[in-house]
Formats: structure tokens, C-alpha cells, sequence
């Protein structure tokens, strides 16, 4: 209470800070010692605000202490947050750079400003709160918002590379490190095999998260960014578990006792660790999933259960001496097909948000201990083994990345090429994982710790600045195969015909491959899993339960709009009609492009590229206002018959209105966000559908043939090819297009899209929604122009 | 001895035929074998003792792809009623991953090859277009295996992805111009941006032929 009056000073706000941090102790281990004299010093420096507490009562008094940890926790996370919004606000700089690191930077600076006060002991992290609140939901976010599909089709190799990658990494840096720690020139020779080892298991540790954001930006094409992925999520869980062995290894004391039983020992430990934890994982996934389908009443909890039953896999797992992190993976994965489909819309929602908050708020808080850890006085510098060990890491890198990747091409019918290999090698980023382990290492059986944490720290600044900054343009120099996916109903329909031609082409040849697996377990999950854990027999089709919804949504709005629509219903008239005749005449594809425009809602959006730090912006709000557009023209369209609406005015002048800008730009205006904003902020609004507005069928043709001339005037208008309008707000996308009269559907498939298709999950995804028929007016050149610009940039190999 | 000489000739020549490698072609020939029961040749009631054939929605499609003259190269229309081992490998070959050695212009007519099978999978009267009705055939066949989902949901979503088409492939429509269907080059266009190659591929590496025939 007494800082209040304090908070409107800033530079006291920094002081009370420091004063603060100067007075604490770690943070989970909060030492009544120094409290008094917290106490008394902050006291002594506020002594305008306080009195002699002892002998008066106190009009301004402090109580820090009482806040103090949760306060300095807050601070920390703002300030993260507020230079993460200063770091969108730059539109070119998310291009520059991965979002870690400006996370290390706020880190750096906190770090400085603890140093600066000369304090005595800075937070500090230790091993309880690390892996027991910290890291889970890293690994949990990390684990929901994987594409499933595409991990899936590359599990062999991402298995392959992760696992085998991950020791060949460990085991050859420790090795080189220890011959290193030989020569005894550099005075490391107390460093023993073990230790060496142990370094080398965690420095290995990479996290290409932040290089998957560039990734996203510089469209890569789909294996590729899979295996980076695949790796981010496997590699915590194997580290942890190498790290854990080697721990065990060395409390043995003496490094003679070691035989090669114990070592075989620790290989299969290794293994069940491993494999054990996953099948926690799942059985937990289950679990959860068979209860989110009793929770209709009381969605409320849905996200409580979510959270819950994967956080209680991971400590299941930790109790049992299991990957804690592969469990909570795997719980993740399974629970979430199943979770998606049971639970109500805003839980949904909800767990997204709730998720990457988590997430969020556990990497910064990691982040700012490293930070400080950097700026402080606990460093040993080594030039040798320092050297060494970046120079290693490229080495035994490079060598991993080559090797694994020649022999699993021999595998694959379609192999990386050399330039992905060699964007696979250079992003080999270390984050706040190795970090971590290197600062939890028992000083005891560690005496050169510091000098450890310094090598991890120099590793990690190296690569997160320079490989991350640099490796954006190399992907782009080095032109590697871009990912070229379009949305459209026809897309669906047809990947979707071949995956059932193929493996009906697989089973004439008598052929046992991965198609059939995934065929096979689609079957299994049909008959049985399905009725058990999901809450309704819901159709399974993403484009039927779509359309039914849609045909609700309509249904609801008309009435509420005063327009009765009979084009729902008269669906079946219609198609009757056509086939008489077998030729779509106007009328036809007029009524057949209402039903759509109008149906092609995007219900619910699920993930859709990977990105860690940030969500597509929420659907619903899309929804409600396309719901309200629509509305207000339809109103405005009965206005303009004759109505008397006072307030309305005619659709002409609404659509003349955007006749001024160029075509090019909605196109562009989704392209540049995605170019200039990788955290994904925009992907989603490029799938929205972008509603069709359009005068109701009933109410004619009339209506057709007048919207019609009034856009005419738009033939004659330049139409620019190349998109000539950048930063353009996305937002005022969808007004435009709706106000314009007509619905601009095209936009760029989101990367790597998590349409389950083999497990035909009921994703509702966005591909029906994007099947606007709404080309026919005369608007539509442009955007097939946009369409014919958009495949080349698509195209680019 | 003459015979398997004359055999491995037509193995030979099979191969430059089809481009599969030998071992390949003993492969396929032992299920051939197998499928037709010994004969010669193959009808369209051997296709029934392949068993998980019956669980695919577009069976009938499938099947008849392979008697499908246009895929033989055999005329431009029509069915034929029984197929030999030839006629076998060529269907298959339509399934080989793209090899990668290959230039830019044989990857096109590769391509090229894969999408017109494709497009004759869709155009079952061999009239060279796409129609509504067949296209409606298409969706239906999909969706069948669904049983939630009624003939209506799957025409009206035919009949989107068909406007959809027309709008990628004419344009601009004229207010009396009629889209009468997709042709080949619009089939093209469709799936400019796709890439087929990766995806239209079966692996024929390690085939163990497992005894699911009756």
C-alpha cells in the first residue's frame, strides 16, 4: 500500500525494483533473514514516506516483502510482454528475426539492471521449479498445436533423425570435449569423461523453435519443416532423459565402478524410459478424452480437464522415473482430436489461448533467469574449452545432420536434397533448454559448473543471433522447395479421392505400406474409438458437418433478418433441375453460389501452421461480424426494393465506394502479413471466407442483373497485376470485400494445415469454406488474375 | 530352357516398356498370377478376392479404371473386358514415383500422364468433360462411407467445387455463357498449383505379396 503513491514516478518505480531485487533471495526459497533488513533498507530509502515504524503509527508505510516475489514475477512477464508488443509494432522486424531473440535481450537487460544495483543474489531457478512448473507447459503447447498428418507421414524419419540425432550429438561432443579436456595446456583436465558427457547431452539439446517461424514466413516445403518440428518436440525428451542417466552415472562416484552392465543398463533404461512415457502419455490422452464427453452441462471445466489430465501424465511419468516430457507430448496428441470434437466452442477456444499463454509465460520467465545468469559475476571464462565447444557443436552437427540423412533417403521415396540438409544443419539453434539443465547442475559433482554455464550461455547467443537472424536469408538464397498448397473444395475432393485410389491400388498389389496402416488404424478409431470417446455421433465428413451448421446459421438469420430463404431447402429442386437439363445455366450456378457463399461459414479454425508465440485471432468474432455484414446488406437490399429504412443507404453507393482501390490488394494484403508478420497473426484471416454478400435468390434475379451492372464500371477500371499495396489492414479485408458486393475467396492455403484427412476427423477445414462461387461477377477477373499471381509466387521452386 | 529365355525377353522388354525394374515386373507378375487365379488375363469379378477392396468408397471406380481403354491406350472410349499382364503393368505404371533423375520436360509429361488417369477416373462416359452429374457421382462415391451424411449435403458440395472450377478455369462468365463441364486442360489448370508428382505415387520397393486372395 505505501508504493501506490509511488507508482506514478517511473524512475521510482525502477528504484523500488531494484531495491527489491537487491533484497531478494531466491525466489522459491524466500529467507527471513533478509526480510528485516529489506525491510529496514527500503525503510531507510523511503524515510519521506515512512516514519519510525516503531514508534508511531506509520501514515506511509512499505511492506515489500509481502509482495515481493510475486511482484518482481509480474514485472518481468509485463516488461517481456511490452517489448514483445514493441516488437510487432515494427512490421520489418519479425522478419529479421526469431522472436527468442528479443526474449534474451529483455532478459539481458533485466539481467543488467540487477547487475547494475550491484545486489547481492539474484533469482535464481532451481530444479523443482523448472521441471515441475516451467517445462510442462512448454512441451504441452508444443505437443497440441502439432500438425498431425504431415508428423505422421514422416515419423520414420523424424524418429530417426530426432533420436539417433540427439545421442550422435551428445556422445560425440562429450567425446571431443573430453580429448580436448586432455591436453592439459588448457588447464581443464579435472573435467573427467562423465562430465564431459553430460555437457555434451545437454548442449545438444537444440531448440529450432524459433527458426520455425522463419520457416513459416520463407514457406518451406512441408517435410522440411516437419522434420524441424518433430525434433523441437523430441529432442527436450531426449536430452532430459540422456541428462537424467548421466546424472545417475556420475552420483556414482567413482568413475571405475562403472561396467558395461551398467552401461546396457542405461541404454535400456533409455528405451523404457522413452517408450514408457509415451504410453503414459496416451493412456492419460485417453482418459481425458473419455471425459470431456460427459461435460456438455458444465463446459465451464472443460479446459480445467484438459490441462489437468495432461499436466497429471507428465507428473505420473516424473513419479515413475518415465519421460515426463514425452508423456505430456503424447498425451497432447491423442487428446486432442478427441477433445476437439467433444467440447463446446469457447472451451476450444479457450484451451488455445489458455495454452500459448502458458507457454509464454514459462519461456520468458526462463528466459530472464538466463538473462541474469548472464550478467552477473558467476562466470569462468575458457577460451579453450568455450572455443571448442561451438566449433564441436557445427562439427558434430553437420556430421549428424549428413549421415542420418543419407541413410534415411535411402528410405524415402522422396529424399531431401542437399540444400534442405543444409538448412536442416544450420538450424541448429539452442534455447532455454540447454540453459537450463546447465544451470541445474549439482555444483557438488560439478566443480567447474560455471564454467559450463558460461560455454552454454556463449552456444546459445551465437546460434539464437547469428544462426537465427541469418538463416531467414539463406533459406531465401539457397531457394529451397517451397511448399505450394492451394484451399479449395476441388483440392480436398481430390486428395481425398487419391488417397482412396492409392490404397486401392496398394491393395491389389498386395502391398502392406504405410498407407495401409493409416488406413487400418482409421478404421479402428472409426469402429471403436470414435463411439467411445467422442460425445455425439457427429458426422465425421468436415465438409457435411460444416455444411450442416452453415445451413442453421442461415436458417437463424433469415428468420431474424425478416427474409425467408428457401435456397437451403430447395437444394434438392435445384440439383433436379440441373440434371434435367445437364448444363448449368445462370439461374443455376446463380442459386448453386448463394448456397454456397452463404453456407461457407468457417466454423471452427484449427491450427494451422505451427507458430509458438501467437494464435490466429479467434473465429467467432469474424463470425459474428461477417453475421452482421450480412445482415446489414441484406437489410439494405430489401431498403433498396422499396422498403422505408431511413438510415439505409442504397447498396450502389457501398459498392462504388470501393471501386477506387486496386484489385490487387486484398490478394497482396494477406500475402504481406504473412511476409511481414510471421508470428501468424494473419494466416487465419487469409483463410477466413471472406462473406459473400449477396441480394437473395427469392428476390431475383432482379437483383442479381442490377448488382451486376452496378459493378460493371469495374471492368473498366485499371487493374494492376502486381499487388501494389502493402500493409494494408487486414481487417477492412472483409468489409471491402463484403461491401463490395461480392466475395473475394481466394486466399493462400495456410502452410501446413492440420487437416487430418487420413483420420478424417471432424476438422471443419477451411478448404469448403473457401469454395466461394463467387467468381462469377465481374470482379471475378481480377481475382483470377490474383489467383494467377498468387500460383506463381505459390510455384517458386 | 527356350522358355525362359523368351520370358526374360518379355521381362526386357517390359521393362523398356514400362520402366519398372525386373524385379519389380517378377513381382507383379506373381500377383497377377495370383489375382487371375493362373489364367492368363483378368476380369472384373477376380478384383473381388482382393478383400480390402470392398472397405474403399470409390471401388467401383478403381476397378474400372483398369479395364478403362484410355488408360490401356487402347482406343478412346469404352471398356475392355479382360486385361493381360501388359495391360496390367501399364495401369501400375501410372503409380511409379517420379524418378528423380529425370528433366524438367519429362516430369511434365510424367505428370501429365498421372492427371489425365485421374481425369478419366472422373469423366466415366468418356465424353472428355467433367460434368455436374459425374462429378456429383464423384462426391457421393466419397462420402458414401459416411453414414450421417445425406445425398443432398454431398450434391450441393459438388456443385460448389464445380463452381469453383469453372471460376479457376473460364473466368469471367458472360451472363448467357454456360459451363458445360471440365475438360482436360481445365483439370490442368486445376492442378497447377498441386504437386502431383509427390503425391500419386505407390512404392513398389518392397512388395511381400500377402496370400489375401481366396
Amino acid at each position: 500500500m505505501g508504493f501506490q503513491m509511488l507508482v506514478p514516478f517511473s524512475p521510482w518505480n525502477w528504484v523500488l525494483l531494484l531495491v527489491a531485487l537487491k533484497c531478494s533471495e531466491a525466489s522459491s526459497d524466500l529467507n527471513e533473514a533478509t526480510n528485516s533488513t529489506a525491510q529496514h533498507e527500503a525503510n531507510v530509502r523511503f524515510a519521506a514516506a515512512s516514519s519510525e515504524v516503531n514508534e508511531k503509527i506509520s501514515v506511509f508505510a512499505l511492506d515489500y516483502d509481502y509482495v515481493q516475489i510475486p511482484y518482481e514475477v509480474t514485472l518481468w512477464i509485463l516488461l517481456a510482454s511490452l517489448a514483445k508488443i514493441g516488437f510487432h509494432l515494427y512490421h520489418r522486424l519479425p522478419g529479421l528475426m526469431p522472436e527468442s531473440c528479443l526474449l534474451i535481450i529483455v532478459g539481458a537487460l533485466v539481467g543488467a539492471i540487477i547487475f547494475g544495483t550491484d545486489h547481492k543474489s539474484p533469482p535464481v531457478m532451481d530444479s523443482s521449479i523448472y521441471f515441475l512448473y516451467l517445462l510442462p507447459p512448454i512441451v504441452l503447447e508444443g505437443g497440441y498445436f502439432m500438425p498431425t498428418r504431415p508428423f505422421f507421414e514422416n515419423i520414420g524419419s523424424i524418429l530417426w533423425w530426432a533420436g539417433l540425432g540427439a545421442l550422435i550429438n551428445a556422445f560425440g561432443i562429450g567425446l571431443s570435449l573430453y580429448l580436448i579436456c586432455q591436453i592439459k595446456a588448457f588447464g581443464l583436465s579435472d573435467v573427467n569423461l562423465l562430465q564431459n558427457l553430460l555437457f555434451g547431452s545437454l548442449i545438444s539439446a537444440v531448440d529450432p523453435v524459433a527458426v520455425l517461424a522463419v520457416f513459416e514466413e520463407a514457406r518451406v516445403n512441408e517435410p522440411l519443416y516437419m522434420m524441424i518440428f518433430g525434433e523441437a518436440l523430441l529432442n527436450d525428451g531426449i536430452s532430459v532423459v540422456l541428462y537424467n542417466i548421466l546424472i545417475a552415472f556420475t552420483k556414482m562416484h567413482k568413475f571405475e565402478d562403472i561396467e558395461p552392465v551398467d552401461i546396457l543398463a542405461g541404454c535400456a533404461r533409455f528405451i523404457i524410459v522413452g517408450v514408457g512415457g509415451v504410453f503414459f502419455g496416451v493412456i492419460f490422452g485417453f482418459i481425458s478424452a473419455f471425459i470431456t464427453r460427459f461435460t456438455q452441462n458444465i463446459s465451464a471445466i472443460e479446459p480445467l480437464i484438459v490441462f489437468m489430465f495432461s499436466y497429471l501424465s507428465y507428473l505420473a511419468a516424473e513419479t515413475l522415473y518415465l519421460s515426463g516430457i514425452l508423456a505430456i507430448t503424447a498425451c497432447a496428441v491423442t487428446m486432442k482430436k478427441y477433445v476437439e470434437e467433444n467440447v463446446s466452442q469457447t472451451s476450444y477456444t479457450t484451451i488455445k489461448y489458455f495454452m500459448k499463454m502458458l507457454s509464454s509465460v514459462s519461456e520468458t520467465l526462463i528466459f530472464i533467469f538466463m538473462g541474469v545468469s548472464t550478467i552477473g559475476k558467476n562466470h569462468e571464462w575458457n577460451w579453450a574449452f568455450i572455443c571448442f565447444t561451438l566449433v564441436f557443436c557445427q562439427i558434430w552437427r553437420a556430421i549428424s545432420v549428413f549421415a542420418l540423412f543419407y541413410v534415411s533417403n535411402q528410405f524415402r521415396t522422396f529424399p531431401f536434397s542437399i540444400k534442405d540438409q543444409c538448412i536442416i544443419f544450420y538450424s541448429g539453434v539452442r534455447g532455454a533448454g540447454s540453459f537450463s539443465l546447465a544451470f541445474l547442475l549439482p555444483l557438488s559433482l560439478f566443480p567447474r559448473k560455471k564454467m559450463f554455464v558460461t560455454a552454454t550461455l556463449v552456444v546459445i547467443y551465437f546460434t539464437v543471433f547469428i544462426q537465427g537472424i541469418t538463416i531467414g536469408p539463406l533459406v531465401r538464397y539457397l531457394d529451397v522447395k517451397k511448399t505450394n498448397k492451394k484451399e479449395s473444395i476441388n483440392e480436398e475432393l481430390h486428395i481425398r479421392l487419391m488417397d482412396h485410389l492409392k490404397a486401392g491400388i496398394e491393395d491389389v498389389c498386395g502391398q502392406w505400406s504405410h498407407y495401409q496402416v493409416r488406413d487400418k488404424f482409421k478404421k479402428f478409431d472409426h469402429r471403436y474409438l470414435r463411439k467411445i470417446l467422442i460425445r455425439k455421433n457427429r458426422p465425421k465428413s468436415s465438409i457435411v458437418s460444416l455444411y450442416k451448421k452453415l445451413e442453421m446459421k442461415q436458417a437463424i438469420e433469415m428468420v431474424e433478418t425478416g427474409i425467408l430463404s428457401s435456397t437451403a431447402f430447395s437444394v434438392p429442386h435445384q440439383a433436379q433441375r440441373i440434371h434435367r437439363t445437364k448444363r448449368l445455366s445462370l439461374e443455376d450456378v446463380e442459386c448453386m453460389r448463394n448456397i454456397l457463399t452463404h453456407n461457407m461459414y468457417q466454423v471452427r479454425q484449427r491450427t494451422l501452421s505451427y507458430n509458438k508465440y501467437n494464435l490466429k485471432p479467434q473465429t467467432s468474432e469474424k463470425q459474428a461480424k461477417e453475421i452482421l455484414i450480412r445482415r446489414q446488406n441484406t437489410l439494405r437490399e430489401s431498403m433498396r426494393k422499396g422498403h422505408s429504412l431511413p438510415w439505409g443507404k442504397p447498396a450502389g453507393t457501398k459498392n462504388i465506394r470501393y471501386l477506387s482501390f486496386p484489385y490487387g490488394h486484398p490478394q497482396p494484403a494477406r500475402r504481406d502479413p504473412r511476409v511481414a508478420d510471421f508470428t501468424g497473426n494473419d494466416s487465419s484471416d487469409s483463410e477466413l471466407p471472406s462473406i459473400m454478400f449477396k441480394a437473395h435468390p427469392r428476390t431475383g434475379t432482379l437483383q442479381q442483373r442490377q448488382l451486376t451492372q452496378e459493378i460493371i464500371p469495374m471492368k473498366s477500371l485499371p487493374r494492376g497485376r502486381k499487388p501494389c499495396h502493402f500493409g494494408y489492414p487486414r481487417n477492412t479485408n472483409q468489409e471491402e470485400h463484403v461491401g463490395a458486393g461480392r466475395r473475394e475467396a481466394l486466399r493462400p492455403k495456410p502452410l501446413f494445415h492440420a487437416v487430418d484427412e487420413e483420420f478424417e476427423s471432424g476438422e471443419e477445414s477451411e478448404e469448403e469454406a473457401s469454395a466461394s462461387g463467387s467468381r462469377w461477377s465481374a470482379e471475378h477477373r481480377p481475382s483470377r488474375q490474383h489467383h494467377r499471381s498468387h500460383s506463381p509466387l505459390l510455384q517458386r521452386k | 530352357m527356350g522358355a525362359a529365355h523368351s520370358a526374360s525377353e518379355e521381362v526386357r522388354e517390359l521393362v523398356g516398356k514400362t520402366g519398372f525394374s525386373s524385379d519389380q515386373i517378377e513381382q507383379l507378375h506373381r500377383r497377377f498370377k495370383q489375382l487371375s487365379g493362373d489364367q492368363p488375363t483378368i476380369r472384373k469379378e477376380n478384383f473381388n478376392n482382393v478383400p480390402d477392396l470392398e472397405l474403399n468408397p470409390i471401388r467401383s471406380k478403381i476397378i474400372r479404371a483398369f479395364f478403362d481403354n484410355r488408360n490401356l491406350r487402347k482406343g478412346s472410349s469404352g471398356l475392355a473386358d479382360e486385361i493381360n499382364f501388359e495391360d496390367f503393368l501399364t495401369i501400375m505404371s501410372y503409380f511409379r514415383p517420379i524418378d528423380t533423375t529425370m528433366d524438367e520436360e519429362q516430369v511434365q509429361l510424367c505428370r501429365k500422364e498421372k492427371l489425365r488417369f485421374l481425369f478419366h477416373m472422373y469423366d466415366s462416359d468418356s465424353d472428355g468433360r467433367i460434368t455436374l452429374e459425374e462429378y456429383r457421382n464423384v462426391v457421393e462415391e466419397l462420402l458414401s462411407g459416411n453414414p450421417h451424411i445425406e445425398k443432398e449435403s454431398a450434391r450441393s458440395i459438388a456443385d460448389g467445387a464445380m463452381m469453383e472450377a469453372a471460376s479457376v478455369c473460364v473466368g469471367q462468365m458472360e451472363p448467357d455463357q454456360v459451363y458445360e463441364g471440365i475438360t482436360f486442360d481445365d483439370f490442368l489448370k486445376i492442378w497447377q498449383g498441386i504437386d502431383i508428382e509427390t503425391k500419386m505415387h505407390v512404392r513398389f520397393l518392397n512388395m511381400e505379396t500377402i496370400a489375401l486372395c481366396h
